[in-house]
């Protein structure tokens, strides 16, 4: 305790000494953030139909899922105690927005991704369950749930239930990430927080940060597999990360301008700390690093002509800093909102551990493993058709490179 | 319908899934789940039978009649006995509580928690650097911790 107390600056209440949230909780609505941002940039080709974007559907779909799977993880080793999670799906609490989550994220994970993925790849998965043997050959046959039916009427029939879950992912996608952005906004007694901007920010930022790491993984996958870049495909998401990064950056400025005008008893303890404590993540990394530049930089290839590797390395760049500069938001927003007195009085500080259950090496192993995933899901369902085997650029729907 | 034999088949999936989960659902929520609200009936019956801890002014006063008066004739009136005796329905619930005395607190330790020194604390309310101001002398030395104004 005396250790703490001396991380203390002015005065505290005795609860707000030592953070409860941790960084595990920054990963958190960082990587639902992604898991709905990347579906929602699958969903363009699908339901918006821009063909453009049709080689990156596939491995959206595949990102977004395993992000997914990693999601709930940073929470249960917060929490501990992961058997008594599944509690709230026994005993539904109706009136609490973290309980009903766990019915969000189930509807999403099994209705939405792991639907619409099983239909997309139906054509593939039952042509590898007839020539794969062994082990993989029964995941593969399994998987087929017994229907070797790929008759051009019955994947017509995948392709229009698939556009119909895909409508309805939609709306679900943004309950996801708009349900993070509510926990936070809703808690009243919380002035860095509680602002009704706050889902619709977290909602923008999701779609920006899940749309750089799609672009940069279909960057590195190209890559890897020696093949050309689609550069028609790259400048469309590109385009559609600008436009998406205009509207989040206009609406935090929002907030930000409206919270210096109203200039309300919080304001003089909050302006401090960004000037102090979280100068560093919120101006340099957040705004100035993470948003301004990457801005810049994908403005000047909508404006400048540009030669192709010139706007690849843009992309790369400006994906990779939109990225630390969305992780820098939700830190900020998850510690930063901790390290305040509500007495206005006074602010603490937030030390990571290394290695404990909440440390560093956590959290660096639960940004790693999605990725993990994410190879194993490439090789049970590759995301291109030269791979998977088939003539037709994959499946019913397509996804061609 | 034939080609769409494919889709019967994962909503039959989804189907018995549901049955299943309902079915350990079935099994695992313990009986007297809601009755009184979004808890366990019985947790009111374990909680009834755990041992009370605290005794509770009122209690306090009937040994210790005086103390209690003069703490309410002073500026501590409002701070419960217990706060600074710790819980001691053990001792209240003795047959001579005389034989199971509480330990007195170090009050050069307790004084401090509320009155050391801290440029935020309201301007009003007593405070004083302890180091300074007694020299490590225990706070009683001077004050009567029941009616600390000298």
């Amino acid at each position: 305790m005396n250790e703490l107390v001396q991380s203390v600056q002015g005065f505290m209440y005795p609860d707000e000494v030592e953070l409860q949230w941790s960084v595990l909780i920054v990963l958190y609505p960082f990587i639902t953030g992604l898991v709905a941002g990347a579906f929602i940039l699958a969903s363009l080709e699908r339901v918006f139909n821009v063909e453009e974007v049709k080689p990156t559907y596939r491995l959206a779909l595949l990102t977004a899922l395993a992000f997914l799977i990693v999601a709930p993880m940073p929470l249960q080793l917060h929490l501990g105690h992961p058997e008594r999670s599944f509690e709230m799906f026994l005993t539904p609490h109706k009136t609490s927005a973290m309980a009903m989550f766990g019915f969000v994220y189930m509807w999403y994970l099994m209705v939405v991704l792991v639907v619409e993925i099983w239909l997309e790849f139906r054509r593939d998965i039952v042509m590898a369950a007839r020539t794969t043997r062994g082990l993989l050959g029964f995941v593969y046959r399994l998987m087929t749930l017994g229907s070797m039916n790929i008759s051009e009427r019955a994947l017509a029939i995948d392709d229009k239930t698939g556009w119909i879950i895909t409508i309805i992912g939609i709306p679900s996608a943004f309950l996801l990430h708009g349900y993070v952005g509510f926990i936070f906004g809703s808690i009243k007694a919380n002035p860095w927080w509680s602002t009704p901007l706050m889902p619709v920010v977290f909602l923008f930022s999701a779609m920006v940060s899940g749309i750089a790491l799609v672009m940069l993984m279909y960057m590195a996958t190209t890559w890897l597999r020696k093949r050309t870049i689609d550069m028609r495909c790259l400048d469309t998401i590109a385009r559609y990360m600008f436009y998406t990064f205009v509207i989040d950056f206009s609406l935090e400025m929002l907030d930000l301008i409206h919270r210096i005008y109203q200039s309300d008893e919080s304001f003089q303890s909050l302006d401090f700390m960004v000037h102090t404590r979280l100068w560093m993540s919120h101006v340099v990394l957040q705004i100035v690093i993470g948003t301004v530049v990457p801005l810049l930089m994908l403005a000047a290839t909508q404006v400048l002509p540009l030669r192709d590797a010139v706007r690849r390395a843009i992309y790369a760049s400006s994906g990779g800093l939109t990225l630390i500069g969305i992780f820098a938001m939700r830190w900020n927003v998850v510690i930063g909102g901790q390290l305040f007195s509500k007495s206005f009085l006074g602010y603490t500080t937030y030390k990571m551990a290394l290695t404990t259950r909440e440390g560093l090496l956590t959290s660096i192993v639960l940004m790693i493993l999605p990725f993990f995933i994410l190879w194993a899901l490439v090789k049970l369902l590759p995301p291109w058709w030269e791979t998977s085997g088939t003539k037709t650029a994959g499946g019913a729907h397509g996804s061609a490179v | 319908m034939k080609d769409a034999a494919h889709l019967i088949r994962l909503a039959a999936v989804f189907a018995a899934g549901f049955i299943a989960f309902l079915l350990i659902r079935q099994a695992l929520v313990p009986a007297g789940f809601g009755k009184y609200g979004h808890f366990r009936a019985g947790a009111l019956d374990d909680i009834r039978a755990r041992k009370v801890s605290f005794a509770g002014r009122e209690q306090c006063a009937i040994c210790h009649d005086d103390r209690v008066k003069e703490l309410h004739a002073g500026k501590h009136a409002g701070v419960g006995c217990e706060a600074c005796h710790e819980a001691q329905a053990k001792h209240a619930q003795l047959d001579d509580p005389s034989t199971g005395k509480p330990v007195l607190p170090d009050t050069k330790v307790l004084c401090a928690r509320c009155h050391e020194k801290n440029n935020a604390k309201p301007r009003g309310f007593p405070q004083v650097a302890t180091a300074e101001h007694s020299g490590g002398e225990p706070c009683k030395s001077c004050h009567n911790p029941h009616s600390p104004k000298l």
